[in-house]
């Protein structure tokens, strides 16, 4: 029994672990979309920031600094897409897909010096008394501190999109660009501040997986993350609850897989390896298949250039 | 991709430069499956790669390919390096085979190598290696260290070459520990660095003390070094990535093959066949040793790796019981290699079932 508990504690630690990527890239993606502006380089972002991180890391022996560092260069990546997308009214869809193919080449020259230089690894947390507690102690006082981030900013959007006149703005400027700037709202600096809060995100959430999730470099080693944070923006029709749940949801699916395969347990480990994916769409479809409500929930002018000359 | 145009500029800046030559290099191309990287199955290709350009320096003008998808696109990659007058193309993922056999059939000139498969044409062959071998090294060393008698294998994809290899792996371990058990997760993909941390940690939880992995990354080493348990490197020495946990590394080195096999095709004397090289080919090494491990136990593996080379031991010799407690090789036999190559059900020892494909 109490084996059984630790085991499920272990599963449940390493969901969040395995969700706090997706949680933190699509926060800001939704930021981004909610403004308007679908941003398809999430992966690319991630990559950028991811070795951004790491490299300012070893460089300077400091998690907080590679963390930030990873953050300004997934900023400075969403920068030259709002350049592209909201200055030069470039189509976003192609200039995202740019954005994802420039960031994997990119990281991949930069990395090239630190493919094999491993990092100790940011550890988790571990209050004396608080983290030895049994089943308790991991699962609340446990984990690493981009996960306690991660919730922070979660509840820092929500609150953000639904109690602040800044959120009223940003979702006015995504549902209808024209009217906001007929009110003398700066549609384009509200959409360039949204797209770099989403590059940001993404910075963070490659840094995670460079300082924290596997501490070290690889080419691509964001393995498809980045579509999947896109994805669960979608599904959870842009609210932030619902991508809090799942990217929860995802992460969990796939980490039970692991552990039932671990314990023997005879799936179709195909099958097994779709379900984080399929359980997600299930249940997001689920709780928003009002169809009504998601037009509702989409951003209007989600996906086009605002010509403020017009 | 990108890798491929500098390396294409490159090679046309050189052509400028020294259009006299005596006779023109051959040019030969590599298909990756994954990216280089400083570790894992693609850099050792590469390693093979960079030793052809030394070692025949001014004969060959290489390229590669690398990231390509097994499918349809790794098709449109192999196509194209055809048409692009290489003469020589190395496909280096098995996923690669009806792509490669496909293209091949177009180019009747142009030898094509595929490494793991099986699919041979009159100019197509195929290479691979017994990793086995080194696999079953690995266990008897996983079977020494081992304190719980647990080992956890994290596996790709459940297809022989893998099957093959957890099978070695558990035969060495309980040759050393007749009650050792292996569990065995499947991260369906070669490499997601993510994944397999995860499935590492999976396989910890359930009391494995020796991490064993069939995929890509470094990962399992890292997850084993942060839980202190160990683990043994697969395709390159993965010691920096764990070094208090790296007990050894099976490695491949495919570079006197790709040198044999390039020579063979400037005298005009390739022939299209099945390779098979191992231990004694040089192709398998053992390298990467921990400190932990004692002189005894290295002198056991250098034991049995003579054993192996003379042909005195395999380590798919009899008797041998599948996990159902079936004998499938009686006493006194070896498999022989066309079920090696085929083998997909679990020896004794392994825990679980194989999922079906």
């Amino acid at each position: 029994m109490i084996e059984d508990a630790e085991v499920l504690v272990v599963i449940l630690v390493a969901t969040l672990r395995a969700g706090t990527p997706l949680v933190l890239a699509a926060l800001g993606e939704l930021i981004a979309e909610k403004a308007g502006v679908l941003n398809l380089g999430v992966e690319g972002m991630m990559l950028a920031g991811a070795v951004a991180a790491i490299i300012a890391t070893l460089g300077t022996g400091s998690y907080a600094l590679g963390a930030l560092v990873g953050m300004l260069a997934g900023t400075a990546m969403a920068l030259l897409f709002g350049v592209l997308t909201l200055s030069l009214r470039a189509n976003q869809v192609a200039a995202g897909l740019a954005l994802t193919i420039f960031g994997l080449g990119l990281s991949a020259f930069l990395g090239l010096g630190y493919r094999d230089r491993p990092l100790e690894g940011l550890k988790a947390l571990s209050l004396s008394g608080l983290s030895d507690l049994p089943l308790i102690g991991p699962l609340l006082f446990g984990h690493d501190i981009f996960v306690y981030l991660s919730l922070v900013l979660f509840a820092a959007v929500t609150w953000f999109l639904a109690k602040t006149r800044g959120g009223l703005v940003l979702r006015a400027v995504g549902e209808a660009p024209e009217a906001a700037h007929a009110l003398g709202h700066r549609v384009l600096a509200v959409r360039y501040a949204a797209v770099a809060f989403g590059g940001a995100m993404s910075g963070l959430a490659g840094a995670y997986l460079t300082l924290v999730y596997t501490p070290m470099w690889a080419d691509q080693m964001t393995a498809g993350r980045g579509w999947i944070a896109l994805a669960l923006v979608v599904f959870a029709t842009w609210k932030p609850w619902r991508v809090l749940l799942g990217a929860y949801l995802f992460g969990g699916v796939t980490i039970a897989q692991l552990h039932l395969q671990a314990q023997g347990v005879a799936v179709s480990s195909h099958i097994l390896a779709m379900l984080p994916y399929v359980a997600t769409i299930l249940v997001l479809v689920v709780i928003a298949r009002d169809a009504t409500r998601i037009k509702l929930n989409a951003p209007a002018a989600l996906g086009k250039p605002f010509d403020p000359g017009r | 991709m990108k890798s491929l145009r500098i390396l294409s500029a490159v090679a046309a800046l050189a052509m400028i430069a020294a259009p006299a030559h005596a006779q023109e290099p051959l040019k030969i191309g590599f298909v990756y499956v994954s990216p280089v990287g400083s570790a894992g199955w693609t850099y050792q290709h590469e390693l093979g790669r960079q030793h052809l350009e030394k070692t025949l320096a001014g004969k060959v003008k290489t390229s590669f390919v690398e990231s390509v998808p097994e499918g349809a696109d790794a098709e449109r990659v192999i196509r194209r390096l055809a048409q692009e007058g290489n003469r020589l193309i190395f496909t280096t993922s098995f996923g690669y085979m009806d792509p490669t056999n496909k293209v091949a059939r177009s180019f009747p000139n142009v030898v094509f190598e595929h490494a793991t498969g099986y699919k041979t044409a009159k100019n197509v062959g195929t290479y691979i290696i017994k990793f086995e071998e080194g696999r079953y090294l690995a266990g008897l060393v996983a079977g020494r260290m081992s304190k719980t008698g647990t080992a956890g294998y994290v596996a790709a994809f459940p297809i022989p070459e893998v099957i093959r290899g957890i099978n070695a792996f558990t035969i060495g371990m309980r040759e050393v520990n007749p009650k050792a058990k292996v569990r065995v997760v499947w991260v369906s993909s070669w490499y997601d660095p993510g994944k397999e941390r995860e499935a590492a940690e999976a396989l910890i939880a359930q009391g494995a003390d020796v991490i064993m992995q069939h995929t890509d990354s470094t990962a399992p080493v890292q997850a084993a070094e942060a839980k202190n348990v160990f683990a043994i490197g697969y395709h390159s020495d993965m010691s920096k990535f764990g070094p208090k946990a790296h007990l050894v590394a099976s490695t491949h080195d495919w570079t006197d093959y790709y040198v044999k096999v390039v020579e063979a095709v400037m005298k005009g004397q390739w022939k299209s066949q099945a390779f098979v090289g191992g231990l004694k080919e040089g192709m398998v090494k053992m390298a990467g040793w921990g400190p932990m491990v004692t002189g005894d136990v290295k002198k056991m593996v250098a034991d049995k790796e003579t054993a192996i080379k003379t042909g005195k031991f395999a380590p798919f010799q009899g008797p041998l019981k599948a996990q159902d407690g079936k004998l499938v090789v009686p006493a006194g036999k070896v498999m022989p290699d066309k079920e090696i190559l085929d083998m997909s059900y679990y020896v004794e020892g392994v825990e679980g079932q194989l999922p079906k494909k």
